[in-house]
């Protein structure tokens, strides 16, 4: 098939960036969506022209690398895949495509398609994790978890990180990204001793990293790739209240 | 004599690790703060160590390409971590885990090493559920397990089919807690380009960063190589497109011997190359064999029906059917190792029994267990007479439960539905067993600098059995280089800072600048990838799943050929001062294109089959791979010399004292 793209390109972080048109032919419908911009670049390449930067790396939906905003869609058209995965098959012969970068104020563009997402890291390290240093663990089965927590702690640990929820939300926040690691620790013995800290930190550094604030549209749940879920934003919620609580003493 | 020393402790096998530790030589705390390590690499093996030895007081600083740690490769593990904790009681036990590993690398692995991998494979499992990883449980809440391929009992930790996942993001955590607490210092979106040896030892690296271009000098008193496998010199490969060997050749090209190169692992069940358009292909889990039946028509007419797309699968009468893995090995059947697994799906394929448009795919059926799983469901439930729909509806289910995540992916990539017809699969490289030369302590034969995880050749010999690299990755991380580095650092700790205004410094990073500078200004007429596309399939078709003296010559004369073509018609495009892929690709491929040639170096000085390194001239009657302990029973370790054709061959000998060495058998 015969598809029309137009392509953000943007030399750096400074450069305005603008959209720019390609066209492309001979696409077949089971190459994946990151193949067929290989072959674009390949083209562009043997052109002498620049070709176009985007994130990448497994190629099978669960680094979080690829990030790409596909005709106003994060990942593009089909539910709970990420880029990567998003196959030819998904699009007809004579489409016009539209391929852009996440847009985020937490999230400036590196170079065309590629953003910087280090701000995810840093909510991480305020916070993301039990304490448990190295050794002297107790034996793994000392310590059971009811079956139904550990699956709940489970679907929310399986969040890639991204990205596609924050720029899918109209106010930039990353509220489900937060929410899943915060509702995993949440969920498990493990994580209760430092649950108060944890989700005052994480909320505090996901606010100075410049993510906005949540207004529970909940276009980030049905555009998230692994189905991260809206009941971790309220566990989230449930959590932080009760730690300010505490807090206040 | 040979230059290598490989350090094993003396004493019996299962004493070694223990006394090896009571020994050792410590740093106390307040000296580990004014001691810098670098860590490459960030997958399980490289953040368990920054994480680990940050805990322990180091100053670490760590380096990835990705643009998050938490992006590394071992992310993409999906079926699973063994661990010797006997908790099915099925009779697992330190030594049979030991045991099953030296056997399933086809006695070419180190004992010391594997038995210390065996031991401590129970402490990873209790540091990764102190750290909150979401293993699987049962209803009681105590952790489940499955089994694996090469073993008879059941010893496999899991966590859905996102197991790697769910590791590295335990290991990533821990790694974010010590970045918090300035105890590391991360070092996203950054290549190692070189490994700097000041006065005979590895003092530090000179990195890339990749969102500017900038080059620039680290140093440490150690340099831990972790940076993975280096499958993609296939080009086509389950390794994700940033892999690379380039971190390991330039420490190799330093004076770092490469062991056994040649062993690479192919993996039985990963989804068959669709076209040229190809760029990485995907695994569909080994833990799929658990419950699928691998088969192919027993008549060749069928397979052409199926090949034309006249005929499905399903179509084919049951006995009709060839299950050729239970026909050819009845005790193991499915579950036999990956090497003997590929090979047998090839040899059918080969003799044209292969089922897609190609030939080049088997079946992987779901059919039979769907409808176990269902009458099990129905017994669960008291249900006297379900009607075959019922059943089918709940061994879905059950199927979906287990690797749901798994059949979803297929059918993203294929537009099939494995639930309704048997999927289609085929081997495609997977995992590298050779690596950088060790000794028992991890250090490369450059004093200094280390290599974990997949990035070094230990622990697998010819093969690795399923679920064992995650365990070596977290066991050279959170339990074994925290030792052994003190052994060496002990003696730096009056040293101070490496100061990086040094010759040597210079000097490397002027071969960085030089390299990059020649790319950008070749005014070549052909991409990277068409170079490494070329290389790929010299790789798999002379130095792949079988390989025999006249191709692995053939190989090495093209790969040198087409190495020459690369230095005068590769085109870099942009410049070296921005964020550039290409640019970064190019040095990977021209890396590859050096460390193909030593592979099938390796490959045709093996005259015996071994694991994953098959010699057509060394087989059975039967087909099935033939050793040579007389002649081969040792490690290879190659010694760089500007020439690839120069390399010295370095033996390392295999003593076997506490496994007999038999015929690997699963029949
Ligand atoms: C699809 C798939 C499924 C698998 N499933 C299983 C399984 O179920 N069980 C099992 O035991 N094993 C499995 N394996 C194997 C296992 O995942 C890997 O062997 C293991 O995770 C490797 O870990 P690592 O830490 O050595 O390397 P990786 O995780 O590959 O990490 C490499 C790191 O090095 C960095 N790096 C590399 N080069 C450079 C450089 N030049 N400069 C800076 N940084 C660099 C990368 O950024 C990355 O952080 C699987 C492998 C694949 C591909
Ligand atoms: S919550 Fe979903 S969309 Fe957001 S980062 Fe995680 S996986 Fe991506
Ligand atoms: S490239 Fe890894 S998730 Fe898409």
């Amino acid at each position: 098939m015969k598809l029309n793209l137009k392509i953000w390109r943007q030399k750096n972080r400074e450069d305005k960036g603008k959209m720019v048109d390609y066209s492309i032919d001979h696409v077949s419908p089971d190459m994946s969506f990151l193949e067929m911009l290989d072959v674009l670049n390949e083209q562009l390449i043997n052109k002498g022209d620049d070709p176009i930067a985007f994130d990448h790396d497994c190629r099978e939906g669960i680094c979080g690398m690829c990030s790409l905003f596909i005709n106003g869609r994060a990942h593009g058209p089909n539910y709970g895949v990420t880029t990567c995965q998003l196959h030819m098959r998904s699009f007809k012969d004579g489409d016009t495509i539209f391929i852009e970068p996440w847009r985020a104020q937490a999230f400036p563009v590196i170079k065309d398609l590629a953003v910087d997402r280090s701000a995810f890291d840093r909510v991480i390290q305020a916070g993301g994790y039990v304490s448990a240093n190295t050794g002297g663990a107790q034996d793994a089965n000392c310590l059971p978890v009811p079956k139904e927590n550990a699956d709940k702690a489970f679907a929310a640990a399986t969040c890639i990180g991204c990205g596609a929820c924050v720029a899918t939300c109209k106010n930039g926040s990353a509220m489900l990204f937060v929410s899943a690691k915060v509702s995993q620790l949440a969920l498990l013995p493990q994580g209760k001793a430092e649950a108060q800290q944890r989700v005052l930190n994480m909320v505090a550094q996901m606010d100075a990293e410049g993510f906005g604030n949540c207004s529970n549209t909940g276009a980030c749940e049905i555009e998230c790739p692994k189905g991260i879920s809206l009941e971790n934003i309220a566990r989230m919620n449930r959590e932080f209240m009760k730690a300010s609580i505490l807090s206040e003493k | 004599m040979s230059k290598l020393n490989s350090k094993i402790p003396e004493g019996s096998v299962d004493k070694k690790w223990t006394d090896y530790k009571n020994h050792v030589k410590l740093v106390n705390p307040a000296n580990k703060r004014s001691i810098d390590i670098i860590v490459v690499g960030t997958g399980l093996a490289g953040s368990s160590a920054a994480a680990s030895l940050a805990e322990m007081g180091y100053s670490v600083k760590a380096f990835c390409f990705q643009d998050s740690p938490r992006r590394a490769h071992s992310i993409a593990a999906q079926g699973g971590i063994n661990a010797a904790k006997n908790y099915q009681n099925d009779g697992d036990s330190t030594y049979r885990l030991f045991y099953d590993t030296i056997k399933g690398g086809d006695y070419r692995a180190r004992e010391a090493n594997v038995h210390r991998l065996a031991e401590v494979s129970a402490n990873i499992i209790d540091q990764c559920v102190a750290q909150g990883v979401p293993f699987a449980r049962d209803y009681g809440g105590l952790l489940d397990n499955r089994s694996f391929g090469g073993t008879q009992v059941q010893r496999t930790f899991y966590a859905a089919g996102q197991t790697g996942q769910q590791l590295l993001l335990g290991a990533y955590s821990a790694l974010s807690r010590q970045i918090a607490l300035g105890k590391v210092k991360m070092y996203n979106r950054h290549e190692m380009l070189d490994v700097v040896v000041v006065g005979g030892k590895a003092r530090g690296i000179i990195a890339r960063n990749l969102v500017t271009g900038e080059i620039e000098r680290h140093s440490a008193h150690a340099v831990l190589l972790c940076s993975g496998g280096y499958g993609n010199v296939f080009f086509l490969s389950t390794n994700a497109m940033g892999s690379n060997v380039t971190a390991a050749w330039k420490a190799h090209k330093r004076g770092a011997f490469f062991g056994n190169p040649c062993f690479t692992q192919i993996h039985p069940t990963c989804i068959p190359v669709s076209g040229d358009h190809q760029s990485k292909l995907t695994l569909m889990s080994e833990s799929l064999r658990n419950d699928g039946r691998i088969w192919v028509p027993k008549k060749k007419e069928d397979a052409v029906a199926i090949q034309q797309g006249k005929k499905l699968g399903k179509d084919i009468a049951e006995d009709d059917r060839d299950y050729y893995l239970e026909r050819r090995y009845p005790a193991f059947g499915n579950l036999v190792p990956r090497d003997v697994a590929s090979r047998a799906a090839k040899e059918r394929c080969d003799a044209g029994f292969g089922v897609n448009a190609t030939g080049q795919a088997v079946f992987l059926d779901y059919a039979a267990a769907i409808e176990r799983y269902g009458k099990i469901e129905a017994n669960k439930h008291n249900m006297t007479n379900p009607t075959p729909e019922q059943i089918r509806a709940m061994g879905k289910d059950v199927v979906k439960e287990k690797y749901g995540n798994l059949f979803d992916m297929y059918k993203q990539i294929t537009g099939e539905d494995p639930y309704e017809t048997p999927m289609k699969i085929y081997p495609a490289v997977h995992y590298t067993m050779g690596g950088l030369w060790v000794d028992y302590e991890l250090m490369t034969t450059i004093p200094g600098c280390y290599a974990l995880g997949e990035a070094n050749f230990s622990d697998h010999g010819a093969n690795r059995l399923g679920a064992s690299a995650l365990m070596q990755g977290l066991a050279d991380g959170y339990f074994v280089i925290p030792y052994t580095i003190g052994n060496y650092l002990a003696d730096d700790i009056r040293t101070g800072k490496i100061p990086t205004n040094t010759p040597e410094f210079d000097a490397a990073e002027k071969a960085v600048k030089d390299q990059i500078n020649f790319f950008v200004n070749n005014k070549g007429t052909k991409s990277v990838d068409y170079f490494h596309k070329r290389l790929g399939k010299i790789m798999w078709d002379k130095c792949g799943m079988a390989r025999n003296e006249k191709g692995l010559k053939e190989a090495i004369q093209e790969i040198r050929q087409l190495r020459e073509e690369f230095w005068k018609e590769v085109r870099v495009p942009g410049s070296n001062d921005e964020f550039n892929p290409e640019l970064e690709k190019a040095g990977r491929v021209a890396d590859f294109l050096e460390l193909g040639e030593l592979m099938c170096m390796d490959a045709l000085t093996r005259e015996e089959s071994c694991g994953g390194h098959f010699r057509e001239e060394s087989q059975t009657e039967e087909g099935e791979a033939k050793r040579d302990d007389n002649r081969f029973s040792f490690v290879s370790a190659w010694e760089y010399k500007p020439d690839i054709k120069d390399e010295v061959l370095h033996k390392e000998e295999l003593k076997f004292e506490e496994i007999k060495v038999v015929a690997r058998s699963y029949k």
